[in-house]
């Protein structure tokens, strides 16, 4: 726990350096991604200690804060949910000295550093506490230092706009949590998390934390922050909370769970629904965006789709008696956090790359970048057959396990329980086949081909501090995908402690998935091997051969320019014409009206659905509904504070009389 | 003892008539003083005859910071910003004499509504402190000049003040000190700040500053 404290320390070291050394350009980078670096490798060591199934550790310390208490723990799932924090914000930091010198000249870097270190800080807090109050204050240190991140480039109205959504989102989220904390501590007559119990009501808290947490997490249809803030921050900041900071709803989640007493199995159900209709919205709108970043955030909805799918897995598991969905879903659920936490940071870090040199995420800008960033091509590859669910990578291995889970789920329960359990299986089918258009289509259009435009063509490869957190997760993924069965085999005390298994019994079960998932990396790692040897022989059989490169068949067109390849849109329309009930997808054709061909113009946009359809609605007529308060806010001071005597006054006297 | 006590309660309702009717800046400045000294004076009556070292220093330090050096900077904040009186207040004048009355009555009848954990040495002691928070909201809430708005501040700190001296007999000396440092801090705070805007805007009226605000148009 020492270790833990020393890295909280190094954090708030790294904050109020950052602070001090606000003019001074080179200190400022050194203290200010040195405290989050160090921190985060001096917290890795206890963190790993705990998730590999040393004994859970704690500390506690007075705290003035009435019903609060300094009570920090470190057990099995909160060591689970630090180890990819801790990773991603070490590899964000180092990454983040070379991006944000590009703005060096422009505005002050020091609030950067400053957040980037409380946001560290309060992250690491959030997964730790074993208080409510110390747990929501954490988690709103959390919100709002990441809403300063996103908001760095406050000079632009996009990014404003985008901070805006997201704080009102993470506030509206947290009102449900502050609901639902008061209750449990109501009920049970703490605010520790050791002291809460089962509890009558559990169904109530159980919503109540699905919508607290589920805002952050980014569930449907509580994702619509996610693909404004994400775009709008620093991409090592969309790293940052697209790779972990969504988790600690995941993580949130799962404590609550430990809470409640025995699972219901309508919990597991609405989990499942929520994690289907996340996973295929995610991956749709994804594949109908023209900004590279924006496309990454729609798939952190997905992917949590896919968590939330294995949670609901592993509840209907637990309530059902059958152990092996539970472990196997569970055991999935959290190494797919683990694995997106990867995949996800590595590549928001390579969009960030290319957003570095060619100053444009626009995917239809650019093109044959492989070329030109042979480091960043190669990790986005790593990356983007990692998310789509391809073996032998990391991806593939946790969606297994829940492939695994609702399989034997669809046939060892009855009729009531297989049909949701089979839509769950056809539905992750669904998605993963989706993804992989999508990265195809991220790709082939950003990396392949020829520069769409004047940047692209000038794009150079970014330095090693930018490309060295890429190869670290790249390779992440390749040795989780090949030795993932140690790290399910490690996750007993974690699974224990949700779903309060016999833990012979999770004993059993997870020897069996981890069984299942080795043999899987057995034909990984032949499979590899295999297009090593073919990589080998393609080079001994040209080696003596002349290799020249020239143009494909043009189809007889007399001059081919590279406006005329395939755009992203084009590329995933037939998808998305299939799927045109869902996304809606505007789109704007402009002449082709006479004989002779003049000017003509083709657009798309595909709005947000939710946030179209729903949330626009909604707070507009909350406007309507409120606006006879309007003529309250004149703008005066002395108003205002009138305002303040008066509810004083009328509190004081209500209690009195 | 307690007619002392209650001259010097009488005497610092007088001043938050004075406060309420006074248009010349200064004047009001010089009131707010004389309360501050008149809290210092209070807190030793306050001590039953039995003078110690920290009893007397500490209401001696308030009364020196209340009545000498946050005046001193009101005093200099005016100068600086170059205003004389308060021109339009928003309540006029006499509207606030009447308006001063009625939360006279109003905090007599609270004072003694409220149940206190201690009996207070005068039963004036309450409602007295009651009314100068009362008076200095009322004119933060009627003035228009930003030094008026400090001086209402005071006002209220001054009625917090009181009425802690009626609650607890001794407060802790941390107490005492961290409002004394409190009300310094607010009031060098607003004489930096309204002689700065004075200096942007070259007028300190508030509720001029709504151009400036959240008010959607």
């Amino acid at each position: 726990m020492t270790t833990l404290v020393a890295s909280l320390l190094f954090f708030g070291a790294g904050a109020v350096a950052s602070v001090i050394f606000a003019r001074r350009q080179r200190w400022l980078r050194l203290f200010g991604a040195g405290g989050v670096i160090l921190g985060s490798v001096c917290g890795l060591v206890p963190a790993v200690r705990v998730a590999m199934g040393a004994p859970p550790q704690s500390l506690r310390m007075a705290w003035d804060v009435p019903y609060g208490s300094l009570y920090l723990r470190l057990d099995a799932l909160s060591a689970f949910f630090l180890v990819p924090i801790f990773l991603i914000c070490a590899l964000a930091a180092l990454y983040g000295t070379e991006y944000l010198e590009a703005y060096r000249e422009r505005k002050s870097l020091a609030p950067a550093w400053f957040f980037l270190n409380v946001l560290a800080a309060s992250m690491a807090v959030v997964v730790l506490a074993n208080n409510a109050v110390l747990f929501l204050m954490a988690w709103e240190t959390m919100s709002l230092s990441s809403f300063f991140l996103v908001t760095f480039e406050n000079e632009k109205k996009s990014t404003r706009r985008a901070g805006w959504t997201y704080l009102v989102a993470s506030h509206i989220g947290t009102t449900f949590l502050l609901v639902l904390f008061v209750l449990l501590g109501k009920a049970n007559g703490s605010l520790d998390f050791d002291r809460f119990g089962p509890a009558s009501g559990a169904g109530a808290f159980f919503v109540l934390a699905l919508a607290g947490f589920g805002t952050k997490a980014g569930f449907v249809p509580l994702h619509v922050w996610l693909p404004e803030a994400h775009p709008a921050a620093p991409s090592h900041v969309s790293a940052i909370m697209s790779a972990v900071m969504i988790k600690t709803g995941i993580y949130g989640l799962l404590r609550i769970l430990t809470f409640l007493g025995p699972m219901q199995a309508w919990w597991g159900w609405t989990l499942c629904a929520i994690g289907l209709s996340s996973g295929v919205l995610g991956v749709l709108l994804a594949l109908a965006q023209h900004d590279l970043k924006r496309l990454l955030a729609y798939h952190s909805v997905e992917n949590i789709g896919i968590i939330a799918l294995g949670i609901g897995v592993g509840i209907v598991g637990v309530s059902l008696g059958e152990p092996f969905v539970a472990v196997a879903g569970f055991a999935g659920a959290m190494l797919h956090v683990l694995n997106h936490a990867m995949f996800k940071a590595l590549l928001f870090l390579d969009a960030g790359n290319i957003a570095h040199t060619t100053h444009t995420r626009e995917i239809d800008r650019l093109g044959g970048l492989l070329a030109r960033m042979p480091a960043t091509g190669a990790t986005f590859l790593v990356g983007a057959a990692a998310i789509s669910g391809l073996p032998p990578l990391n991806g593939f291995i946790s969606e297994f396990l829940i492939y695994m889970a609702s399989f034997k789920g669809a046939v060892s329960s009855g009729a009531f329980g297989s049909v949701p359990m089979l839509a769950t299986l056809s539905g992750l089918a669904l998605i993963g086949g989706l993804a992989l258009a999508c990265f195809t289509k991220a790709f082939g259009i950003v990396f392949l081909g020829q520069p769409r435009s004047e940047r692209a063509e000038h794009a150079r490869e970014a330095g090693l501090a930018m490309l060295a957190p890429g190869f670290v997760l790249a390779a992440g993924c390749v040795l989780v995908g090949l030795f993932g069965a140690s790290v399910v085999r490690a996750m007993a005390p974690l699974i224990s402690n949700v779903t309060h298994l016999q833990s012979s019994l999770i004993g059993f079960d997870l020897a069996g998935a981890a069984n299942s998932v080795e043999r899987v990396a057995q034909f990984g790692a032949l499979l590899i091997a295999m297009a090593a040897l073919l990589a080998l022989a393609r080079t001994k059989v040209l080696a003596r051969r002349r290799v020249s490169t020239a143009t494909t068949w043009d189809c007889g067109y007399a001059s081919p320019s590279p406006r005329m390849q395939y755009t992203a849109s084009s590329f995933a329309q037939p998808l998305t014409t299939s799927f045109r009930m869902l996304l809606q997808t505007r789109e704007v054709l402009t002449g082709m009206e006479e004989t002779f061909p003049r000017r003509a113009e083709f657009h798309s946009h595909t709005d947000d659905p939710y946030q179209r359809y729903l949330f626009q609605p909604l707070f507009q007529s909350i406007n309507r509904a409120t606006a006879f308060l309007r003529p309250l806010q004149q703008g005066g001071v002395q108003l205002y504070v009138l305002y303040i005597v008066v509810t004083l006054l009328a509190v004081m006297l209500w209690e009195i009389a | 003892m307690s007619q002392l006590i209650n001259s010097v309660l009488v005497l610092l309702v007088l001043t938050g008539f004075m406060l309420l009717s006074s248009s010349r800046l200064a004047a009001c400045i010089h009131v707010v003083a004389f309360q501050g000294v008149l809290l210092g004076l209070l807190a030793i009556l306050m001590q039953h005859g039995e003078l110690t070292v920290t009893g007397v220093l500490l209401p001696l330090s308030t009364a020196l910071v209340k009545g000498f050096l946050l005046p001193w900077l009101l005093f200099r904040a005016m100068r600086e910003a170059d205003t004389v009186r308060e021109v339009e207040p928003l309540i006029s004048y006499n509207l606030s004499i009447i308006a001063g009355s009625a939360v006279l009555v109003f905090a007599l009848w609270l004072g003694q509504r409220l149940r206190l954990p201690s009996q207070p040495p005068s039963s004036l002691l309450v409602p007295a402190a009651l009314f100068m928070s009362f008076v200095g909201m009322l004119v933060i809430v009627s003035r228009r000049k930003a030094v008026t708005q400090a001086l209402g501040y005071l006002a209220l700190e001054n009625g917090v003040y009181a009425f802690g001296a009626a609650v607890a007999l001794r407060l802790p000396v941390l107490v005492e000190l961290g409002i004394l440092l409190d009300v310094f801090v607010g009031v060098f705070v607003m004489g930096i700040a309204i002689f700065h805007i004075s200096r942007e805007f070259e007028h300190i009226d508030t509720d001029k500053f709504a151009a400036s605000t959240d008010r959607p148009r």
